[in-house]
């Protein structure tokens, strides 16, 4: 039999998998009736943790309804270095894409927050921990030039381990084409807000997830460039005491606002309005 | 120059190196030159061949070899009138990343450049070439300094990566390579990036955004080192997973300039840039001069406008 193409699988997925009816909150253990956290934006009624979303949901939560219109959905990964670990990158690729149903790890496209026309990017954890390729790095590039083409203000989610190892160097070279894509938008006059979610870190830190104009962060998200693990190895001594959280990245000012999930859509909305764009 | 230090895939070669060392000793030399002329070539032939065949993870050994030239020894040989500045005038002077004015041949200049440091003292100050926010803050502030004067940017990359530790973080250091990286795509002057050593990830592209990317013939640069990669997709880093992750990576001159990466690869002096700095310095010195030359007849526009081009176009996706 043909292995699946990754819409097929997606059905499959959906078909086969129904959600389960409770899920439990990873921070305090709280079991929450599945519908009622959705209904709460997936934000822990009790302890107010963000549980990690899909991007789809995201935008769900996000935009208007039924406004989001993709850009560039059908791009796909290749395997640029014939990349094997201990399994083959094409592999993990095909696996990923079966479990997950996208095709990799960010959606691109336009649609409305309350009202207001803008273009967005939001990254999936979801996917690969939600690393950063080639797709990534392009979707990402697309969507920014659109927004610069057409004079509408850009909003990208970040929630991702950093750059994709097994792209290697194609990775790398993401940031530096993500990043001198934002200076030509940045050139144009265009606004930029850019939205970390946990965990935020590597090479998506270091690159367009810094550069917003204005800059959010969802509460206690980790947001770095080093994980903590390696800076421990490194210095050999215990990390503070919520060191990397969102709140210790605006109490060193490389945050303007930490933004709870329900009122994400306003926040957004107030800063379109004060930039006039 | 004092005695090459020795990588264990080298022992073959020190092993000659030794007897011909204990033939030119004995009293009767002259009397058996021609044995000592055949050993040393020899010598030379089996170092000719070792490094004409470096693995990936030999590579990297090379690229981190204790006396392998940093970026002031090649200060020190190529460039006149040597004008170091300090500080990013934000928090303090990082000397994990050095800049100054310099002459190189007939050409004024910027010069950035990593620096790990050569003894131990140095190193400890350099934390081994891992820059922290104010060594990529004093590098932008130089580079803007340099755009003003309409000097050309000659980067010089030599990092494991930047510095992992609280206080880099607490300064942003997930920031100050962003911001480097968006504004050297936009410098209107001629940006030139040589990997000199090692090109660790991030810390190494926050000052390698360059209208030419070259790479020593014996560098390495990649999202990651190899044991960094090893320890996570193979859980565990030892000389076995690191080997299999530098193959993988494809971190060498030649993987990267095949795959698009790069622009130039410099060749090296036979057994490496540490056996032979000086003809180092002259090929990077001949390098540089004929990039900015180049570079410098075409306007500022085009210039930034063929920067971005070259940086847009790597992707790999169907």
């Amino acid at each position: 039999m043909p292995e699946p193409t990754w819409t097929e699988a997606t059905v499959a997925v959906k078909k086969t998998v129904p959600d389960g009816l409770w899920t439990q909150c990873p921070e305090c253990e709280e079991t929450i009736f599945r519908k009622s956290l959705e209904a709460n934006l997936m934000v822990c009624p009790k302890c107010d943790h963000h549980l990690r979303i899909s991007a789809r949901r995201r935008i769900e939560q996000l935009l208007d309804p039924g406004t989001f219109e993709p850009l560039d959905a059908d791009m796909s990964p290749m395997d640029p270095l014939g990349f094997v670990d201990q399994k083959p990158y094409i592999d993990r690729l095909r696996e990923t894409q079966r479990k997950s149903g996208e095709i990799d790890g960010v959606q691109t496209g336009t649609g409305f927050i309350k009202g207001r026309k803008l273009v967005v990017g939001v990254m999936d954890f979801t996917f690969m921990a939600g690393s950063m390729g080639s797709v990534v790095g392009e979707r990402l590039t697309r969507c920014i030039e659109h927004a610069t083409d057409h004079s509408l203000p850009l909003v990208i989610v970040s929630c991702s381990g950093g750059a994709r190892m097994q792209e290697s160097g194609f990775s790398l070279m993401q940031m530096a084409k993500t990043s001198a894509a934002l200076a030509r938008f940045d050139d144009s006059g265009g606004l930029y807000i850019s939205v970390l979610a946990d965990p935020t870190t590597g090479g998506v830190t270091a690159s367009y997830a810094m550069l917003g104009d204005v800059i959010f962060a969802e509460p206690k998200a980790l947001i770095g460039f080093a994980g903590p693990r390696v800076i421990q190895q490194t210095i050999r001594q215990a990390l503070p005491e919520g060191f990397q959280t969102a709140e210790f990245l605006e109490k060193a000012g490389f945050v303007d606002r930490i933004v709870h999930r329900s009122a994400l859509r306003t926040e957004i909305s107030r800063i379109i309005d004060y930039s006039g764009k | 120059m004092s005695a090459v230090q020795i990588l264990d895939f080298e022992q073959p070669i020190a092993e000659i190196e030794r007897q011909i060392s204990v033939l030119e000793g004995r009293p009767d030399a002259s009397a058996i030159a021609d044995e000592i002329r055949t050993l040393h070539e020899t010598r030379s032939s089996l170092l000719s061949k070792t490094y004409g065949s470096l693995t990936p993870w030999q590579t990297v050994r090379v690229a981190r070899h204790p006396q392998r030239p940093q970026t002031l020894d090649y200060v020190q040989m190529i460039c006149r009138d040597w004008c170091e500045l300090h500080g990013d005038r934000r928090h303090g002077d990082d000397p994990a990343i050095v800049t100054g004015f310099g002459r190189i041949g007939s050409i004024k200049c910027l010069v950035v450049g990593h620096q790990k440091g050569r003894d131990t003292k140095e190193r400890l100050a350099c934390h081994f070439g891992c820059a922290h926010p104010e060594g990529y803050r004093k590098a932008l502030l130089k580079m803007k300094l340099a755009e003003k004067f309409r000097l050309p940017i000659v980067t010089l990359i030599d990092t494991p990566g930047a510095y992992p530790g609280i206080g880099a973080e607490q300064r942003g250091q997930a920031e100050s390579i962003a911001v480097n990286l968006r504004e050297m795509s936009r410098l209107r002057v001629p940006v030139i990036c040589i990997v000199i050593g090692e090109g660790g990830s991030g810390g190494a592209l926050g000052i390698g955004v360059g209208d030419r990317v070259a790479m020593l013939q014996n560098s390495w640069y990649s999202v990651i080192s190899p044991e960094g990669c090893a320890a996570i997709l193979w859980k565990e880093a030892n000389e076995k997973t690191n080997n299999l992750a530098a193959n993988a990576l494809s971190l060498t001159a030649t993987h990267n300039l095949r795959n698009g990466l790069i622009d130039d690869v410099i060749p090296e002096p036979v057994g490496g840039a540490h056996r032979n700095p000086k003809a180092m310095a002259e090929a990077i010195q001949h390098y540089v001069v004929d990039r900015v030359r180049e570079l410098q007849r075409i306007d500022p526009d085009t210039l930034v406008r063929k920067r971005y081009e070259k940086f847009r176009a790597i992707a790999s996706v169907k």
